[in-house]
């Protein structure tokens, strides 16, 4: 029986349950006061019947659906022929996967063997018989969880606590949800750069010069042994941010400041929208407008300057990504441009100053921590952002300062380490991994700092 | 006497004698600074707006012509010599093809000229004959007029993205091939028509046989799970931490957490996706599956935020009045403020769903980047999503998946228009101001 057939079983068996459960609570109520004689409404009796019903049946089948693997795996393993079972570990998971393989149907990599096919028809099988148990087993709890509900239906069991104590618990899961998120990127992130840095020492990652990943796969072939210095990347990934910077930051905040101050209404509820459309824009649609129409422009500028400018060079990225993050400055500054209290605007339009020295020596110099923490969480965007330098910045990892040449920056080599099949322990995809903590653990500072400047600052005018 | 004197003091220092002489002076000056700065934020809000005026101009004018496809106008002869009697789907088609083509020039003799001429067509033309055979086997002996799709070089040459007036060595089409389509273009034999197969098929390495409705129906595949597991866990979420959570150092942990959780770079859930969903779990790669929990581990903060700032508006009195006639905290939340509060959380969760909707990134880690022709059909098949077509058909060196690439792009911005414009519909009919 397939899982979606059961579980819709299950989902009918609950509905019947509730039904149960609320009519039983129903003639319980006695004549004379009628339903004021349960402790609470008919639906909680309902409602806590079919909770019955269906929650420890569901764990059931979840947990069955973790372990289904696990034991299976142990399972035919053991009926394996010896001389199978004795192989290393790596081997033994390669004949398990073809198994798998023969199991669902797929291309088989290597010959099938008999005791293969032997092996598959007994995983067949087992997984028949866990399949006929699993659906018998799990039908039968909810039909008891149902039952004994049922059964302890009385007039003063306080049906509704106990629903809201099931609710609160799942609300509380939820909420927690966020935790495990941090915890599962932090472990995984952080166990694959531990593996890495067994092999590669931190130091030699963290200042080392010379970036080329690629690794030969035997022993005996031609090709660098690969070198794991991540200053190279790490210049290029600052290269890039920088210049975006340079572009965002101008132009999102005399973009905000003139839209705060000087435009009338009509300018900028039109303005305003069109400017965040620019934040809406996939980032894949701006890597491609990098590659198709900035890039070539750029270099072609460089030409008629007599300049050599590389195909992909950190400019085109740069300005590009920049363009991206106007409206995420723009916004921010505007947001802190509009707490600074108009109070201390009118204080120094009546000392005589005029509008633009208001703005410049009053209103900024007032909203400063409010745009320094939105440049943070700018340049942090920045750095993290992908898709662009992917499709408009190079690949090889070159220490220059020349922003018309090309570079590379961590992003850029996560992607290009990790697309594509790979064996999971070798340097070269592990220290994908190392790079991702790095990032991880930038992107995070410069969050924290940011989103406690802006909050330091709100709390300051409030 | 007053005026003399100021007349006196103005004559005998003539500099600097009054404060509002000194500020007279300055005036032209500053005046001018004040419109300067203006100009300049004008400046870089027009120099923004430009920016984004050009990147529509780039993508629209080269991707409205992938639109139409360019068609040949063939007469086709169903010899019964090249149709299996006994299993007419599994003829030779392409023969069939060659053949027809040779017809149509009978002057092409040697191997060289027939391999160019046969290049003009493309080669869905024989999949196309096939499908009708098998719909309608009594075509046999026929001859049926039929337009087949042109090759894309012969596609981009009528759409003149091609030039003639290059060398004939650094052209795709050279100058006899160009003779061929001319010859069929004075015999009004080549056509342009709404390109159906871009939304009806999937993708191929053929430009002119491309299309993205694999792409379409992997995303949303995708974005189904991701709206299905990312909207009720990120309410619920919001409810707990706005509603019931006590005020500790616990929840504020949580709180900062999220608020950061918002502002990790995509490619850092990717990489989650790949060590837990699909290393350590052994999910399949490229499955919508594994795409779609990655993209909800993304979206969760998005909805979580938008869903508290909903719950915040919704004002204490709604929740005193409950309370106060003796409904129970999980009552109150459920059945009054919850219900007032949706509007809000339904506007945050479709932008976030637009969000997920552009995102690349974590979707290249886990392998949705494969070169995938059949159209998924569950969330377990191996696919891939319309963002990630894009950066796959952006790589393409061939000139034809320039304007497929960018017709994707109007897809995708057209899509996220209407999905948006949900959000702003939904907001503008139900949010309530208190």
């Amino acid at each position: 029986m397939s899982s979606f057939l059961l579980i819709f079983i299950l989902l009918s068996f609950t509905t019947v349950a509730y039904h149960l459960g609320r009519t039983r609570a129903l003639s319980l109520a006695k004549a004379p006061d009628g339903i004021r004689t349960l402790h609470s409404t008919p639906v909680y009796y309902g409602v806590l019947t079919a909770l019955w019903c269906g929650l420890p049946a569901l764990f059931l089948f979840l947990a069955w659906q973790i372990c289904e693997p696990v034991i299976m795996t142990k399972m035919v393993v053991a009926q394996l022929p010896d001389e199978i079972r004795m192989l290393p570990e790596s081997r033994l998971n390669l004949v398990l996967n073809d198994i798998r393989n023969l199991v669902s149907g797929n291309i088989v990599s290597g010959e099938i063997k008999p005791a293969m096919e032997k092996a598959a028809n007994h995983y067949r099988t087992l997984q028949a018989t866990g399949n006929a148990a699993l659906t018998v087993v799990i039908l039968s709890f909810a039909l008891i969880g149902a039952f004994i509900a049922r059964q302890r239906i009385t007039p003063i069991l306080r049906a509704r606590n106990h629903v809201e104590k099931i609710f609160t618990f799942f609300l509380v899961a939820c909420a927690s949800f966020a935790i495990f998120t941090t915890i599962g990127i932090v472990l995984s992130v952080l166990f694959e750069a531990i593996r890495f840095f067994k092999i590669i020492p931190v130091n030699e990652f963290l200042f080392g010069l010379n970036w080329s990943p690629q690794m030969s796969i035997r022993s005996d072939q031609i090709g660098s042994s690969g070198a794991f210095g991540a200053i190279p990347v790490f210049a290029g990934t600052a290269m890039i941010s920088g210049i975006a910077m340079l572009v965002a930051v101008p132009l999102g905040l005399m973009s905000a400041i003139y839209l705060s101050e000087y435009a009338n209404k009509n300018f900028r509820s039109i303005a305003k929208p069109l400017l965040e459309i620019l934040a809406g824009i996939p980032t894949v649609v701006y890597g491609f407008f990098a590659a198709l129409t900035v890039a070539p422009f750029i270099r072609e500028l460089g030409v008629t300057f007599g300049l050599d400018v590389s195909s992909e060079s950190a400019m085109a990225a740069g300005l590009v990504m920049g363009i991206m993050i106007i409206p995420f400055v723009s916004s921010l500054s505007d947001d802190v441009i509009n707490a600074v209290p108009q109070a201390m605007r009118d204080g120094a339009l009546a000392l005589g100053a005029t509008k633009s020295e208001t703005i410049k020596q009053v209103v900024i110099p007032a909203a400063l921590p409010g745009i320094v923490g939105g440049v943070l969480l700018a340049v942090s965007r920045a750095i993290g952002e992908t898709m662009i330098v992917v499709m408009a910045a190079g690949l090889a990892a070159n220490l220059t300062a020349n922003p018309l040449q090309a570079v590379t920056t961590v992003t850029v080599q996560i992607v290009t380490l990790l697309v594509g099949d790979q064996e999971f322990d070798s340097p070269k995809t592990l220290a994908a991994f190392a790079l991702g903590l790095i990032l991880f653990i930038a992107t995070l500072i410069l969050n924290i700092i940011a989103l406690y400047v802006v909050r330091k600052y709100r709390e300051q005018y409030e | 006497m007053n005026n003399s004197n100021v007349k006196e003091s103005h004559e005998a220092e003539p500099q600097d004698s009054r404060t509002i002489d000194i500020v007279n002076r300055g005036l032209a000056k500053r005046y001018g600074k004040e419109q300067r700065f203006k100009i300049y934020g004008l400046l870089a809000v027009l120099t923004s707006l430009s920016f984004l005026a050009l990147l529509f101009f780039t993508i629209f004018s080269n991707g409205y012509s992938a639109f139409f496809q360019t068609f040949v106008k063939l007469e086709v002869f169903f010899d019964s010599a090249f149709i299996d009697k006994d299993d007419p789907a599994n003829s030779n088609f392409p023969g069939l093809v060659k053949k027809t083509l040779r017809n149509e020039f009978p002057e092409v003799k040697n191997r060289k000229e027939k391999k160019e001429l046969y290049s003009l067509i493309s080669s869905g033309a024989a999949f196309q004959l096939q499908k009708m055979i098998q719909q309608q086997p009594d075509l046999v002996g026929r001859t049926i007029t039929i337009q087949v799709p042109a090759d894309d070089d012969v596609d981009m040459l009528i759409k003149g993205n091609i030039t003639r007036d290059v060398p004939e060595s650094n052209r795709r089409l050279n100058d006899r091939q160009l003779a061929w389509i001319d010859k069929w273009a004075h015999e009004g034999k080549i056509t342009k028509r709404f390109n159906t197969a871009f939304f009806t098929s999937g993708d191929s390495r053929e430009p002119e046989l491309a299309g993205i409705l694999g792409a379409l129906v992997g995303s949303i595949l995708t974005l189904t799970l991701t709206l299905l597991l990312s909207f009720p866990v990120g309410v619920a979420s919001a409810v707990y931490l706005e509603e019931f959570a006590p005020k500790n150092r616990w929840i504020d942990i949580v709180e900062v957490n999220i608020n950061n959780l918002a502002a990790v770079p995509s490619i850092v859930y990717g990489l989650l996706g790949l060590a837990v969903f699909i290393n350590f779990f052994h999910m399949p790669r490229s499955a919508p599956l594994v795409g779609g929990l990655v993209l909800t581990l993304m979206t969760l903060p998005v909805i979580i935020i938008a869903s508290r700032v909903s719950l915040q508006s919704v004002p204490p009195s709604i929740r005193e009045a409950a309370l106060g006639i003796g409904a129970s905290k999980m009552q109150t939340v459920l059945h009054h403020v919850l219900p007032l509060a949706l509007p809000g959380m339904l506007t945050g969760t479709i932008i976030g769903i637009a969000r997920a909707l552009g995102e690349t990134a974590p979707l290249l880690m886990i392998g949705m980047v494969a070169f995938i022709v059949d159209i998924p059909s569950g969330f377990t098949d191996p696919a891939t999503a319309l963002p990630v077509q894009i950066f796959l058909w952006a790589d393409s060196p061939e000139r034809g998946f320039v304007e497929r690439t960018s017709a994707a792009i109007i897809v995708l911005l057209a899509l996220l228009v209407v999905i948006n414009s949900l959000a702003v519909i939904l907001r503008n009919r139900f949010e309530r101001r208190w």
